[in-house]
Protein backbone atom coordinates (compact mmCIF):
# COMPACT_ATOMS: atom_id res chain seq x y z
CA UNK A 1 0.00 0.00 0.00
CA UNK A 2 1.22 3.46 -0.85
CA UNK A 3 1.39 5.93 1.96
CA UNK A 4 2.24 9.54 1.49
CA UNK A 5 3.87 11.29 4.39
CA UNK A 6 2.19 14.61 5.03
CA UNK A 7 4.93 17.18 5.42
CA UNK A 8 4.55 18.58 8.89
CA UNK A 9 6.07 21.73 10.27
CA UNK A 10 5.00 20.70 13.76
CA UNK A 11 7.75 19.99 16.22
CA UNK A 12 7.93 16.71 18.09
CA UNK A 13 9.23 15.69 21.47
CA UNK A 14 11.43 12.62 21.86
CA UNK A 15 8.31 10.75 23.03
CA UNK A 16 6.32 11.33 19.85
CA UNK A 17 6.43 7.66 18.79
CA UNK A 18 5.57 6.62 22.35
CA UNK A 19 2.44 8.79 22.30
CA UNK A 20 1.38 7.20 19.01
CA UNK A 21 1.94 3.76 20.48
CA UNK A 22 -0.44 4.77 23.30
CA UNK A 23 -2.96 5.80 20.60
CA UNK A 24 -2.97 9.35 21.92
CA UNK A 25 -5.03 11.97 20.11
CA UNK A 26 -2.53 14.58 18.97
CA UNK A 27 -3.04 18.33 18.51
CA UNK A 28 -1.04 21.34 17.43
CA UNK A 29 -0.10 23.10 20.66
CA UNK A 30 1.99 26.21 20.09
CA UNK A 31 3.61 24.63 17.03
CA UNK A 32 4.15 21.24 18.72
CA UNK A 33 2.45 17.97 17.86
CA UNK A 34 1.39 17.01 21.39
CA UNK A 35 -0.98 14.47 22.99
CA UNK A 36 -4.23 16.14 24.04
CA UNK A 37 -5.60 12.93 25.54
CA UNK A 38 -4.92 9.21 25.73
CA UNK A 39 -7.85 7.28 27.22
CA UNK A 40 -10.09 10.19 28.14
CA UNK A 41 -9.72 13.66 29.57
CA UNK A 42 -11.92 13.14 32.64
CA UNK A 43 -10.25 9.84 33.56
CA UNK A 44 -6.82 11.48 33.21
CA UNK A 45 -7.87 14.51 35.25
CA UNK A 46 -9.26 12.29 38.03
CA UNK A 47 -6.11 10.12 38.08
CA UNK A 48 -4.04 13.20 38.93
CA UNK A 49 -6.46 14.38 41.64
CA UNK A 50 -6.85 10.98 43.27
CA UNK A 51 -3.75 8.91 42.36
CA UNK A 52 -1.02 9.81 39.86
CA UNK A 53 -0.63 10.81 36.22
CA UNK A 54 2.34 11.14 33.85
CA UNK A 55 2.74 14.03 31.39
CA UNK A 56 5.28 14.69 28.63
CA UNK A 57 6.04 18.39 28.99
CA UNK A 58 9.23 18.38 26.94
CA UNK A 59 7.87 21.16 24.78
CA UNK A 60 8.61 23.56 27.64
CA UNK A 61 11.80 25.58 27.11
CA UNK A 62 14.84 25.92 29.34
CA UNK A 63 17.15 28.94 29.34
CA UNK A 64 20.26 28.89 31.48
CA UNK A 65 22.00 32.07 32.68
CA UNK A 66 25.50 31.64 34.08
CA UNK A 67 28.38 33.83 35.09
CA UNK A 68 29.31 36.39 37.75
CA UNK A 69 26.52 38.76 36.67
CA UNK A 70 23.81 36.14 36.24
CA UNK A 71 21.94 37.22 39.38
CA UNK A 72 21.95 40.85 38.22
CA UNK A 73 20.70 39.68 34.81
CA UNK A 74 17.91 37.57 36.31
CA UNK A 75 16.89 40.45 38.59
CA UNK A 76 16.63 42.84 35.63
CA UNK A 77 14.76 40.30 33.49
CA UNK A 78 12.23 38.90 35.98
CA UNK A 79 9.69 40.47 38.34
CA UNK A 80 10.15 38.26 41.41
CA UNK A 81 13.14 38.73 43.76
CA UNK A 82 15.71 36.10 42.79
CA UNK A 83 18.07 37.21 45.57
CA UNK A 84 15.73 35.40 47.98
CA UNK A 85 16.31 32.03 46.32
CA UNK A 86 18.69 29.51 47.80
CA UNK A 87 20.52 26.94 45.72
CA UNK A 88 18.04 24.18 45.00
CA UNK A 89 15.03 26.46 45.26
CA UNK A 90 12.63 27.65 42.55
CA UNK A 91 9.86 30.22 42.31
CA UNK A 92 7.17 31.49 39.99
CA UNK A 93 8.07 34.68 38.14
CA UNK A 94 7.55 36.48 34.84
CA UNK A 95 9.33 38.44 32.13
CA UNK A 96 7.58 41.72 31.46
CA UNK A 97 7.55 44.34 28.75
CA UNK A 98 8.35 47.92 29.79
CA UNK A 99 4.59 48.63 30.04
CA UNK A 100 4.14 45.91 32.71
CA UNK A 101 2.45 43.33 30.45
CA UNK A 102 3.71 39.79 29.97
CA UNK A 103 6.41 38.42 27.70
CA UNK A 104 5.88 35.08 29.48
CA UNK A 105 5.47 33.55 32.91
CA UNK A 106 8.30 31.30 34.06
CA UNK A 107 9.65 29.17 36.86
CA UNK A 108 13.13 30.30 37.94
CA UNK A 109 15.46 27.69 39.45
CA UNK A 110 18.66 28.62 41.28
CA UNK A 111 21.08 25.86 40.24
CA UNK A 112 23.94 27.41 42.20
CA UNK A 113 25.66 30.72 42.80
CA UNK A 114 25.86 32.48 39.42
CA UNK A 115 23.78 29.78 37.76
CA UNK A 116 20.03 29.98 37.00
CA UNK A 117 17.60 27.98 34.92
CA UNK A 118 14.44 29.64 33.58
CA UNK A 119 11.70 27.24 32.48
CA UNK A 120 9.52 28.92 29.85
CA UNK A 121 6.41 28.12 27.82
CA UNK A 122 6.50 26.15 24.57
CA UNK A 123 4.58 28.52 22.34
CA UNK A 124 6.76 31.48 23.30
CA UNK A 125 10.18 29.81 23.17
CA UNK A 126 11.79 31.76 20.33
CA UNK A 127 10.28 35.05 21.44
CA UNK A 128 11.47 34.45 25.01
CA UNK A 129 15.03 33.55 24.04
CA UNK A 130 15.22 36.65 21.83
CA UNK A 131 13.81 38.78 24.64
CA UNK A 132 16.36 37.46 27.13
CA UNK A 133 19.18 38.22 24.73
CA UNK A 134 17.78 41.68 24.07
CA UNK A 135 17.30 42.63 27.72
CA UNK A 136 20.64 41.41 29.02
CA UNK A 137 22.54 41.65 25.74
CA UNK A 138 24.67 44.56 26.88
CA UNK A 139 25.61 43.07 30.25
CA UNK A 140 29.02 41.55 30.72
CA UNK A 141 29.67 38.51 32.87
CA UNK A 142 26.58 36.54 31.90
CA UNK A 143 26.32 33.63 29.52
CA UNK A 144 22.94 32.74 27.99
CA UNK A 145 22.20 29.23 26.76
CA UNK A 146 19.04 27.78 25.28
CA UNK A 147 18.99 24.19 26.57
CA UNK A 148 15.39 23.53 25.55
CA UNK A 149 16.21 20.66 23.20
CA UNK A 150 18.51 18.91 25.66
CA UNK A 151 15.85 17.80 28.11
CA UNK A 152 12.89 15.49 28.06
CA UNK A 153 10.75 16.94 30.83
CA UNK A 154 8.31 14.57 32.51
CA UNK A 155 5.72 15.68 35.06
CA UNK A 156 4.63 13.03 37.57
CA UNK A 157 1.65 14.55 39.36
CA UNK A 158 -0.81 13.49 42.00
CA UNK A 159 -1.00 12.31 45.63
CA UNK A 160 0.85 9.11 44.62
CA UNK A 161 3.56 10.92 42.63
CA UNK A 162 6.13 10.65 45.42
CA UNK A 163 5.47 6.94 46.01
CA UNK A 164 5.77 6.31 42.26
CA UNK A 165 8.99 8.21 41.67
CA UNK A 166 10.56 6.97 44.91
CA UNK A 167 10.71 3.47 43.41
CA UNK A 168 13.00 4.78 40.66
CA UNK A 169 15.52 6.84 42.60
CA UNK A 170 17.79 6.64 45.64
CA UNK A 171 17.14 10.29 46.46
CA UNK A 172 14.90 10.63 49.52
CA UNK A 173 12.05 12.53 47.87
CA UNK A 174 10.33 13.28 51.17
CA UNK A 175 13.13 15.75 51.92
CA UNK A 176 12.35 17.87 48.81
CA UNK A 177 9.95 20.63 49.78
CA UNK A 178 7.41 22.20 47.46
CA UNK A 179 9.21 24.35 44.83
CA UNK A 180 12.62 22.93 45.76
CA UNK A 181 14.72 20.57 43.66
CA UNK A 182 17.80 18.42 43.74
CA UNK A 183 19.83 16.17 41.46
CA UNK A 184 20.14 12.44 41.57
CA UNK A 185 19.95 9.15 39.77
CA UNK A 186 16.57 8.30 38.22
CA UNK A 187 16.08 5.09 36.23
CA UNK A 188 19.85 4.75 36.00
CA UNK A 189 20.34 8.26 34.53
CA UNK A 190 22.82 10.32 36.53
CA UNK A 191 22.42 13.96 37.59
CA UNK A 192 18.74 14.17 36.79
CA UNK A 193 17.15 17.37 38.05
CA UNK A 194 14.20 16.39 40.26
CA UNK A 195 11.92 19.31 41.10
CA UNK A 196 8.84 19.31 43.31
CA UNK A 197 6.94 21.53 40.87
CA UNK A 198 4.01 21.19 38.49
CA UNK A 199 1.04 22.80 36.83
CA UNK A 200 -1.83 20.74 38.17
CA UNK A 201 -2.50 22.13 41.66
CA UNK A 202 -1.52 18.72 43.00
CA UNK A 203 1.65 17.47 44.68
CA UNK A 204 4.14 16.15 42.16
CA UNK A 205 7.53 16.23 40.51
CA UNK A 206 9.06 17.34 37.26
CA UNK A 207 12.17 15.49 36.14
CA UNK A 208 14.60 16.59 33.43
CA UNK A 209 16.19 13.63 31.65
CA UNK A 210 18.39 13.42 28.53
CA UNK A 211 16.30 14.06 25.42
CA UNK A 212 17.48 11.15 23.27
CA UNK A 213 14.63 8.90 22.16
CA UNK A 214 15.72 5.60 23.71
CA UNK A 215 16.33 7.14 27.16
CA UNK A 216 13.12 9.17 27.02
CA UNK A 217 11.00 6.18 26.03
CA UNK A 218 12.66 3.91 28.60
CA UNK A 219 12.17 6.33 31.51
CA UNK A 220 8.56 7.01 30.42
CA UNK A 221 7.91 3.26 30.48
CA UNK A 222 9.62 2.76 33.84
CA UNK A 223 7.57 5.54 35.45
CA UNK A 224 4.36 3.97 34.14
CA UNK A 225 5.43 0.56 35.44
CA UNK A 226 6.37 2.00 38.84
CA UNK A 227 3.03 3.75 39.15
CA UNK A 228 0.94 0.83 37.97
CA UNK A 229 0.09 -0.30 41.52
CA UNK A 230 -1.30 3.20 42.19
CA UNK A 231 -3.30 3.39 38.96
CA UNK A 232 -1.00 5.71 37.00
CA UNK A 233 -2.06 6.65 33.45
CA UNK A 234 -0.49 8.89 30.81
CA UNK A 235 -2.20 12.28 30.70
CA UNK A 236 -2.48 14.75 27.86
CA UNK A 237 -2.63 18.49 27.55
CA UNK A 238 -6.44 18.40 27.83
CA UNK A 239 -6.25 17.22 31.44
CA UNK A 240 -3.29 19.50 32.08
CA UNK A 241 -5.49 22.43 31.08
CA UNK A 242 -8.51 21.49 33.20
CA UNK A 243 -6.24 20.70 36.17
CA UNK A 244 -4.52 24.07 36.03
CA UNK A 245 -7.86 25.82 35.51
CA UNK A 246 -9.38 24.23 38.64
CA UNK A 247 -6.32 25.52 40.47
CA UNK A 248 -6.73 28.95 38.76
CA UNK A 249 -3.18 28.95 37.42
CA UNK A 250 -2.56 31.33 34.52
CA UNK A 251 -1.95 30.15 30.96
CA UNK A 252 -0.03 32.37 28.55
CA UNK A 253 -2.25 33.64 25.74
CA UNK A 254 -5.29 33.34 28.01
CA UNK A 255 -5.00 34.91 31.49
CA UNK A 256 -1.70 36.61 30.70
CA UNK A 257 -0.45 38.21 27.49
CA UNK A 258 1.14 41.33 26.08
CA UNK A 259 -2.10 43.27 26.68
CA UNK A 260 -2.60 42.29 30.35
CA UNK A 261 -0.52 43.63 33.24
CA UNK A 262 0.61 41.94 36.43
CA UNK A 263 -1.97 43.55 38.73
CA UNK A 264 -4.87 42.81 36.40
CA UNK A 265 -3.82 39.15 36.43
CA UNK A 266 -3.73 39.10 40.27
CA UNK A 267 -0.06 38.11 40.20
CA UNK A 268 1.18 41.04 42.28
CA UNK A 269 2.38 38.71 45.03
CA UNK A 270 5.08 37.40 42.67
CA UNK A 271 6.11 40.92 41.62
CA UNK A 272 8.61 42.60 43.95
CA UNK A 273 8.47 46.29 43.10
CA UNK A 274 10.68 47.06 46.09
CA UNK A 275 13.53 44.63 45.36
CA UNK A 276 16.86 46.43 45.27
CA UNK A 277 17.32 46.08 41.50
CA UNK A 278 15.28 47.75 38.79
CA UNK A 279 13.53 45.37 36.40
CA UNK A 280 11.79 45.69 33.07
CA UNK A 281 8.17 46.73 33.65
CA UNK A 282 8.69 48.07 37.18
CA UNK A 283 8.17 51.74 36.40
CA UNK A 284 4.89 51.16 34.55
CA UNK A 285 3.59 48.95 37.37
CA UNK A 286 4.50 51.55 40.01
CA UNK A 287 2.45 54.00 38.03
CA UNK A 288 -0.52 51.60 37.92
CA UNK A 289 -0.20 51.08 41.66
CA UNK A 290 0.06 54.81 42.43
CA UNK A 291 -2.92 55.69 40.27
CA UNK A 292 -5.25 53.46 42.29
CA UNK A 293 -4.63 50.03 40.76
CA UNK A 294 -5.95 48.40 37.61
CA UNK A 295 -9.47 49.08 36.30
CA UNK A 296 -10.17 45.42 35.48
CA UNK A 297 -9.17 42.20 37.21
CA UNK A 298 -9.18 38.47 36.72
CA UNK A 299 -11.97 36.71 38.63
CA UNK A 300 -13.23 33.18 39.02
CA UNK A 301 -16.73 32.47 37.72
CA UNK A 302 -18.97 29.53 38.44
CA UNK A 303 -21.95 28.92 36.17
CA UNK A 304 -25.19 29.06 38.17
CA UNK A 305 -27.59 28.06 35.39
CA UNK A 306 -27.05 25.27 32.87
CA UNK A 307 -24.37 26.14 30.34
CA UNK A 308 -20.62 26.10 29.87
CA UNK A 309 -18.76 29.38 29.54
CA UNK A 310 -15.76 28.91 27.27
CA UNK A 311 -12.66 30.82 26.16
CA UNK A 312 -13.62 34.09 24.50
CA UNK A 313 -17.29 34.12 25.53
CA UNK A 314 -18.56 37.59 26.60
CA UNK A 315 -19.30 38.30 30.27
CA UNK A 316 -22.21 40.66 30.93
CA UNK A 317 -24.24 42.13 33.74
CA UNK A 318 -27.63 40.49 34.32
CA UNK A 319 -29.27 43.14 32.12
CA UNK A 320 -27.00 42.17 29.22
CA UNK A 321 -24.40 44.95 29.24
CA UNK A 322 -21.12 43.44 28.11
CA UNK A 323 -18.39 44.07 30.69
CA UNK A 324 -15.68 41.52 29.98
CA UNK A 325 -14.59 38.22 28.52
CA UNK A 326 -13.76 34.70 29.61
CA UNK A 327 -10.08 33.82 29.18
CA UNK A 328 -10.45 30.11 30.06
CA UNK A 329 -13.67 28.25 30.70
CA UNK A 330 -14.51 24.58 30.96
CA UNK A 331 -16.35 21.93 32.87
CA UNK A 332 -14.22 21.14 35.95
CA UNK A 333 -14.02 17.33 36.07
CA UNK A 334 -13.12 17.01 39.77
CA UNK A 335 -15.35 19.81 41.11
CA UNK A 336 -18.16 18.80 38.73
CA UNK A 337 -19.03 22.44 38.10
CA UNK A 338 -18.67 24.68 35.09
CA UNK A 339 -15.97 27.22 35.87
CA UNK A 340 -14.18 30.05 34.13
CA UNK A 341 -11.61 32.78 34.57
CA UNK A 342 -12.60 36.18 33.19
CA UNK A 343 -11.57 39.82 33.13
CA UNK A 344 -14.20 42.20 34.51
CA UNK A 345 -14.14 45.78 35.88
CA UNK A 346 -13.07 45.90 39.56
CA UNK A 347 -16.61 46.90 40.60
CA UNK A 348 -17.74 43.36 39.70
CA UNK A 349 -14.97 41.34 41.36
CA UNK A 350 -16.52 40.74 44.79
CA UNK A 351 -17.31 37.02 45.37
CA UNK A 352 -21.05 36.50 45.20
CA UNK A 353 -21.56 39.10 42.46
CA UNK A 354 -24.09 37.77 39.97
CA UNK A 355 -23.11 38.08 36.32
CA UNK A 356 -24.07 36.43 33.04
CA UNK A 357 -22.11 34.66 30.35
CA UNK A 358 -23.32 35.03 26.79
CA UNK A 359 -23.48 31.53 25.33
CA UNK A 360 -24.48 31.44 21.66
CA UNK A 361 -26.66 34.51 22.05
CA UNK A 362 -28.25 33.53 25.39
CA UNK A 363 -27.43 35.10 28.76
CA UNK A 364 -26.67 32.33 31.25
CA UNK A 365 -26.32 33.20 34.93
CA UNK A 366 -22.94 32.90 36.65
CA UNK A 367 -21.44 34.15 39.88
CA UNK A 368 -18.07 35.44 41.01
CA UNK A 369 -16.35 32.93 43.32
CA UNK A 370 -13.03 32.96 45.17
CA UNK A 371 -10.03 31.37 43.45
CA UNK A 372 -8.46 28.88 43.34
CA UNK A 373 -11.59 26.86 42.60
CA UNK A 374 -9.75 23.79 43.89
CA UNK A 375 -7.17 23.60 46.64
CA UNK A 376 -5.53 20.28 47.38
CA UNK A 377 -6.12 18.90 50.86
CA UNK A 378 -3.21 19.48 53.21
CA UNK A 379 -1.47 16.24 54.14
CA UNK A 380 -2.79 14.97 57.47
CA UNK A 381 -0.66 16.01 60.42
CA UNK A 382 1.50 13.13 61.67
CA UNK A 383 0.03 11.44 64.73
CA UNK A 384 2.06 11.99 67.89
CA UNK B 1 -16.17 2.54 15.04
CA UNK B 2 -19.43 1.08 13.86
CA UNK B 3 -22.12 2.53 11.63
CA UNK B 4 -25.44 0.66 11.38
CA UNK B 5 -26.45 -0.14 7.79
CA UNK B 6 -30.06 0.97 8.27
CA UNK B 7 -29.12 4.53 9.26
CA UNK B 8 -28.17 7.34 6.94
CA UNK B 9 -25.52 9.88 7.82
CA UNK B 10 -24.98 13.63 7.47
CA UNK B 11 -21.55 15.07 6.75
CA UNK B 12 -22.04 17.05 9.97
CA UNK B 13 -21.92 13.65 11.76
CA UNK B 14 -25.54 13.04 12.76
CA UNK B 15 -27.30 9.77 11.99
CA UNK B 16 -30.94 9.46 10.87
CA UNK B 17 -33.09 6.38 11.32
CA UNK B 18 -36.44 6.51 9.58
CA UNK B 19 -39.31 4.49 11.07
CA UNK B 20 -42.43 5.19 9.03
CA UNK B 21 -43.18 8.89 9.55
CA UNK B 22 -40.79 9.17 12.49
CA UNK B 23 -37.19 10.33 12.16
CA UNK B 24 -34.81 9.37 14.98
CA UNK B 25 -31.60 11.40 15.26
CA UNK B 26 -28.34 10.94 17.12
CA UNK B 27 -24.64 11.60 16.57
CA UNK B 28 -22.23 9.12 15.03
CA UNK B 29 -19.67 6.96 16.74
CA UNK B 30 -16.97 9.00 15.02
CA UNK B 31 -18.48 12.24 16.37
CA UNK B 32 -18.59 11.03 19.97
CA UNK B 33 -15.06 9.68 19.70
CA UNK B 34 -13.62 12.93 18.36
CA UNK B 35 -15.46 15.02 20.92
CA UNK B 36 -14.25 12.96 23.86
CA UNK B 37 -16.03 12.95 27.23
CA UNK B 38 -19.48 14.45 26.61
CA UNK B 39 -20.71 16.51 29.56
CA UNK B 40 -23.63 18.55 28.22
CA UNK B 41 -26.37 18.23 25.61
CA UNK B 42 -28.48 21.24 24.68
CA UNK B 43 -31.89 19.97 23.48
CA UNK B 44 -34.62 21.71 21.48
CA UNK B 45 -38.23 21.92 22.71
CA UNK B 46 -40.96 19.50 21.77
CA UNK B 47 -42.95 21.22 19.02
CA UNK B 48 -39.95 23.02 17.47
CA UNK B 49 -40.15 22.92 13.67
CA UNK B 50 -36.87 22.07 11.96
CA UNK B 51 -35.79 22.37 8.34
CA UNK B 52 -33.37 19.89 6.84
CA UNK B 53 -29.94 21.19 7.84
CA UNK B 54 -31.16 23.57 10.53
CA UNK B 55 -29.40 23.67 13.91
CA UNK B 56 -31.35 22.18 16.81
CA UNK B 57 -28.96 22.06 19.74
CA UNK B 58 -25.42 21.22 20.71
CA UNK B 59 -23.28 18.55 22.29
CA UNK B 60 -20.40 19.63 24.50
CA UNK B 61 -17.40 17.68 25.71
CA UNK B 62 -14.91 18.97 28.24
CA UNK B 63 -12.88 20.46 25.41
CA UNK B 64 -15.30 21.35 22.64
CA UNK B 65 -18.76 22.41 21.52
CA UNK B 66 -20.38 20.79 18.51
CA UNK B 67 -23.56 22.18 16.95
CA UNK B 68 -26.23 19.67 15.97
CA UNK B 69 -27.95 19.90 12.57
CA UNK B 70 -31.10 18.08 11.64
CA UNK B 71 -30.63 15.69 8.68
CA UNK B 72 -34.37 15.96 7.89
CA UNK B 73 -37.27 18.38 8.16
CA UNK B 74 -39.97 17.83 10.76
CA UNK B 75 -41.52 18.72 14.08
CA UNK B 76 -39.80 17.64 17.29
CA UNK B 77 -42.06 15.09 19.00
CA UNK B 78 -39.69 13.79 21.67
CA UNK B 79 -36.40 14.82 23.25
CA UNK B 80 -34.16 12.44 25.15
CA UNK B 81 -34.34 14.11 28.57
CA UNK B 82 -32.20 11.39 30.14
CA UNK B 83 -29.27 13.12 28.42
CA UNK B 84 -29.65 16.06 30.83
CA UNK B 85 -28.42 13.82 33.63
CA UNK B 86 -26.35 11.29 31.73
CA UNK B 87 -24.93 12.89 28.59
CA UNK B 88 -22.05 10.38 28.71
CA UNK B 89 -24.35 7.63 27.43
CA UNK B 90 -23.60 9.08 23.98
CA UNK B 91 -19.96 8.09 24.50
CA UNK B 92 -20.98 4.65 25.68
CA UNK B 93 -23.25 3.93 22.73
CA UNK B 94 -23.68 6.66 20.14
CA UNK B 95 -25.63 4.43 17.76
CA UNK B 96 -28.30 3.49 20.29
CA UNK B 97 -28.53 6.86 22.04
CA UNK B 98 -31.06 8.99 20.22
CA UNK B 99 -31.21 12.74 20.89
CA UNK B 100 -34.49 13.80 19.27
CA UNK B 101 -37.40 12.25 17.40
CA UNK B 102 -39.17 14.10 14.58
CA UNK B 103 -42.49 13.79 12.85
CA UNK B 104 -41.07 13.92 9.33
CA UNK B 105 -42.47 16.35 6.77
CA UNK B 106 -40.60 14.94 3.78
CA UNK B 107 -37.53 17.05 3.12
CA UNK B 108 -34.11 15.59 3.81
CA UNK B 109 -30.62 17.02 3.44
CA UNK B 110 -29.67 16.09 -0.13
CA UNK B 111 -26.24 14.71 0.75
CA UNK B 112 -27.09 12.02 3.30
CA UNK B 113 -24.69 9.10 3.06
CA UNK B 114 -25.00 5.35 3.41
CA UNK B 115 -23.01 3.69 6.21
CA UNK B 116 -20.28 2.61 3.78
CA UNK B 117 -20.03 6.05 2.17
CA UNK B 118 -19.99 7.76 5.57
CA UNK B 119 -17.15 5.52 6.69
CA UNK B 120 -15.21 6.51 3.54
CA UNK B 121 -16.03 10.18 4.17
CA UNK B 122 -14.68 9.98 7.73
CA UNK B 123 -11.56 8.18 6.52
CA UNK B 124 -10.91 10.96 4.00
CA UNK B 125 -11.61 13.66 6.55
CA UNK B 126 -9.19 12.22 9.08
CA UNK B 127 -6.61 11.26 6.46
CA UNK B 128 -6.45 7.59 7.43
Amino acid sequence: MMTTETPSALRRTALHATHHAHKARMVDFGGWDMPVQYRGLIEEHMAVRTAVGLFDVSHMGDIQLRGPNSLAAVQKLLMNDASKLQTGQAHYSAMLYPNGTFVDDVVLHKLGDNDYLIVINAGTREKDVQWVRQVIGGMSGVHVNDFSDYYTQLAIQGPKAEATLQKLTGVDLSTIKNYWFTWGQVCGCHNVMIARTGYTGEDGFEIYIPSDEPTSARVWGEVLAAGEEFGIIPCGLGARNTLRLESAMALYGHEISDTINVFEANLGRYCKLDKDTDFVGREALLEVQNSGGPSRKLVGLEMVDRGIGRDGYPVATLDGTKIGEITSGSPAPFLKKNIALAYVPVAYTEPGTELAVEIRGQLVKAQVVPTPFYKRPKPAAPKL
Amino acid sequence: MSYPENYRYAKSHEWLEVDGKTGIIGITDYAQSSLGDIVFVELPKVGDKLDAGSPFGSVESVKAVSELYSPAAGTVTEINEALNDEPETINTDANETWIIKLSLTGDESDDLLSAADYEKFVAEETGH
